[in-house]
């Protein structure tokens, strides 16, 4: 077989450059595999974070010729000939190569209010698969974030990433507000404090979703739909008017300042 | 002298997969300090990769089921082997942690009437393992870490431990370790310290396993002069993809075979009816129409010979394929396409569809897989007291695959995720325990946090030196053929000197560039503990000369009463680290009581 050329980002936070391997090509190989071949060769010090090399635990996460990938499931055979370009996740802070710092992730699932199930009846919980189904979808996430690098939200406006939760997040409070058992009320929260109304759908998140999670559909519009049932409706505006209760603004909120 | 960050904490976990996040839940809702620390991002350890379910005898399927059953099927997997009282636990206590998993936030499959659904697995007498399609692990962990993030424990992320420290009164007190972003040095402190470190399976070439299974915790209790038990039972799992071969090794779940799927050679035999051993005779299916049967009614057939526990099946797989009955690419086939219609096969499969779809361009809906034995999983590990986890070093507690004595001789799918979850709470009582009797600070002596970090970074020193790629490639070569699933006295014998070999290579190892998340450095630090494992594995596989479970001699292929009451416990002796001599005794397992060995008579 013919020969393979990657162009791999190499640098860490102060600045870096593309530097160019070229390597033999081997059936059925994928974009991480090469890696690990150029680590084992003329680069042993090239950072990139990989686990299970299966799709199945959302490590791997790059740029393969400008589109969010995993590299353990990016066929080398189904790129187009050429060279094949690997650059690390643009929406998070480099740390080194390949390899960005992905905190803001751990941060916003920290401000996420836990599952709250109403009490078991004497024989457990009863659900129906039909209703586990809703959920199950958005728990397939392997949180790999391409959906929140690929979001133009906060990829070219870091300061957004104060108030805005991005795809995963949001598909987690989906998938809360649509569990049987939860007994949270979560819309206000999806509205001030995580940002939904900065969603403008264009379904970016779901296009790289390596487990086909329909993000938008599924999660971000019906979220949306339930927000605005609960926060436009005038009859419930007019109860908060008489309450006099105001809102914390979506930074107040993110800062904890009133 | 290097500059390092310390933490003290009451308890510290070493592992944040299943058993790791579930001690420290534990631990903290104890109301104890405690903290997570882990190779890896939080949410990535390996148990993301179980596929097939968790086994509970909750009856939903079956109400014939019971712990006496699970705790039956467990111990006869294990070829009676195992430690009867961690059995007893684990039968008992799994449907209590299910539904506990339940109440956090788990979305399992349901019955028709609402309950949790349970599937047919290999070894378990009825459909026992709770599961969510194929990706159960992943909907453990996540389900988990949500848990433990919301109780607000603290995480070291891509942090690695090289170390354990013992005080001056043999309490394990302190830990060293690395942040692999920055290369900094941390020493963290503890009253107790909780191992789930998972497996060691990185030092076979083929492998399911992620690059952190590198029995980091193996080696860090022998080397803190604990024992260790059964290191001689490394589960080849029967069904790895074998092509391509950069992916050859990945799981392939058994629940393909529990929904219906069957094993054929290349000429089209359903061969696992020609390898059905005696001890399963009575209650596996001897023709194709009564096992097919069997499927869709337990009581209208005896059990497919597919659905054999796991070393049986192995073990026939790689008859077939020397026999010169595999496919091209040396495995065999499991066919589910002509056994499930694709809409099935596409909802109760999906991520083995989507596998073998993306990486093999192989259809499951309409064509056979190829499969053939994988490394799979450790049942040997550190000795523990059944009740409390903990190991033989005082403050040290383990948990999940890195603790012994569970699974016996050989593990039956889907009781790996339960003994993660049963174990790791009873870890985090364990170690809580511990933690509040122990009195005074937990202290480190700065010299030992010294010479463990100048031994971390000497392969900055050296130049010229060997690849850590090469000398992990030569070792995995040497474990892969010479200690695979078929073994023999000679070539263990070899190993044991390629062995020695290998670890004086490793003084050579020499690393180019930073300590920020340098790779090649990471991987040799990871080699010491790998060398060492990989060590004791070889010496325990050259004493037990009968073949038992996952342990099979070709020079002694039948059992050894004497053998089956013994397990082979390995300590430590002289250096602590690596260069350190590992001593083999065989001490009697643990005799079970009456009332347990009744459930073993005929009749049930």
């Amino acid at each position: 077989m013919a020969d393979v050329t990657m162009r791999v980002w190499r640098g860490d936070a102060l600045g870096g450059t593309f530097a160019e391997y070229t390597l033999p090509a081997n059936e059925g190989e994928v974009v991480l595999d090469v890696i690990h071949r150029i680590q084992a060769g003329p680069a042993p010090d090239l950072a990139c974070r990989w686990n299970c090399k299966a799709g199945k635990c959302g490590s791997c996460s790059a740029e393969v010729n400008g589109l969010p990938r995993l590299m353990c499931m990016t066929r080398m055979d189904q790129l187009p000939e050429g060279p094949v370009t690997v650059a690390p996740m643009r929406t998070f802070p480099i740390i080194r190569d390949l390899v960005t710092d992905v905190s803001f992730n751990y941060e916003v699932a920290s401000r996420m209010p836990a599952f709250q199930p109403a009490p078991a009846g004497p024989e457990g919980y009863r659900m129906a698969q039909i209703d586990v189904e809703r959920g199950q979808e958005f728990r397939k996430c392997i949180e790999c974030f391409l959906c929140q690098d690929v979001c133009h939200v906060i990829r070219d406006h870091e300061d957004n990433k104060r108030h805005y939760a991005g795809p995963r997040f949001f598909i987690r409070l989906a998938e809360l507000e649509m569990h049987p058992l939860d007994t949270n009320d979560r819309r206000e929260l999806a509205r001030e404090r995580m940002g939904l109304g900065l969603c403008n759908i264009t379904k970016c998140c779901t296009e790289v979703c390596p487990e086909h999670i329909k993000i938008t559909d599924n999660a971000i519009i019906p979220m949306k739909e339930r927000v605005v049932d609960a926060v436009y409706d005038p009859v419930a505006w007019l109860g908060r008017k008489i309450l006099r209760r105001r809102k914390l603004t979506a930074e107040e909120a993110a800062t904890g300042e009133r | 002298m290097t500059d390092y960050e310390s933490h003290t904490y009451d308890v510290i976990v070493i592992g944040a997969g299943g058993a790791g996040l579930r001690a420290a839940i534990e631990a903290k809702g104890r109301g104890l300090r405690t903290a997570l620390v882990c190779k890896s991002l939080l949410g990535k350890a390996h148990t993301v990769m179980a596929e097939g379910g968790v086994a509970a005898a909750l009856g939903n399927v079956y109400a014939e089921d019971n712990w006496q059953v699970h705790f039956r099927d467990t111990m006869r997997g294990g070829k009676m082997l195992n430690n009867w009282r961690m059995a007893q636990l684990h039968a008992q206590e799994a449907p209590d942690r299910v539904r506990e998993l339940e109440a956090w936030g788990a979305l399992f499959d349901r019955t028709r009437d609402g309950r949790i659904l349970q599937r047919d697995f290999g070894g378990h007498r009825y459909a026992r393992l709770a599961h969510v399609g194929d990706r159960t692990g992943l909907e453990l962990i996540r389900t988990l870490q949500q848990k433990a993030v919301s109780m607000g424990i603290d995480v070291f992320m891509e942090c690695k431990v090289l170390r354990l420290l013992v005080d001056g009164e043999g309490r394990v007190s302190g830990a060293v370790g690395y942040r692999r972003a920055t290369g900094d040095m941390v020493l963290f402190t503890a009253k107790a310290f909780v191992l789930a470190t998972g497996s060691i399976g990185k030092s076979w070439l083929y492998t399911s396993n992620s690059w952190e299974s590198t029995g980091d915790g193996h080696a860090m209790a022998l080397w803190a002069g604990a024992d260790v038990i059964d290191m001689e039972f490394v589960q080849f799992h029967p069904t790895g993809m074998v092509w391509p071969l950069s992916v050859r090794g990945l799981l392939v779940t058994e629940g393909v075979r529990g929904d219906g799927g069957v094993l054929r050679n290349s000429q089209d035999r359903r061969f696992m009816f020609d390898y059905i051993p005696e001890m399963f005779k009575a209650e596996t299916a001897d023709s194709e129409a009564e096992a097919d049967r069997w499927y869709a009614d337990h009581t209208a057939g005896r059990r497919p010979p597919e659905l054999l526990p796991r070393d049986e099946v192995a073990r026939a797989i790689n008859a077939e394929v020397k026999a010169g009955r595999g496919t091209r690419h040396g495995g065999v086939y499991l066919d589910i396409a002509s056994r499930l219609p694709a809409e099935a096969i596409r909802r109760r499969l999906p991520s083995m569809y989507h596998q073998f779809m993306e990486l093999a361009g192989v259809d499951i809906t309409s064509e056979p897989m190829e499969v053939g034995p994988t490394c799979h999983y450790m049942m040997g590990g550190v000795r523990v007291d059944a009740d409390t986890a903990a190991a033989t070093v005082p403050g040290l507690f383990a948990a999940g695959e890195v603790a012994g004595g569970m699974h016996g001789a050989n593990r039956l799918g889907g009781n790996s995720l339960s003994d993660l979850l049963v174990f790791g709470r009873r870890a985090g009582v364990g170690a809580s325990d511990y933690a509040e009797g122990r009195t005074g600070d937990p202290a480190a002596d700065p010299a030992e946090v010294e010479a463990v970090i100048r031994e971390a970074l000497e392969p900055f020193d050296r130049s010229g030196g060997e690849s850590p790629y090469d000398l992990h490639h030569s070792l995995q070569e040497t474990m892969q053929s010479l200690v695979g699933i078929i073994r023999t006295g000679s070539e263990l014998k070899e190993s044991l000197e390629k062995l020695a070999e290998l670890r004086e290579r490793l003084s050579k190892v020499a690393v180019s560039g930073g300590q920020a998340y340098n790779p090649g450095w990471n991987l040799a630090t990871d080699l010491p503990s790998m060398l060492t494992v990989s060590t004791a594995v070889a010496q325990a596989a050259l004493l037990r000369t009968e073949s038992r479970g996952a342990h099979t001699r070709e020079d002694y292929p039948g059992t050894d009463p004497q053998l089956g009451k013994v397990n082979l416990v390995q300590r430590q002796t002289g250096e602590r680290g690596v260069r350190g001599e590992i001593s083999v005794v065989q001490e009697p397992l643990p005799e079970m009581p009456a009332e347990l060995q009744t459930l073993f008579e005929e009749g049930h």
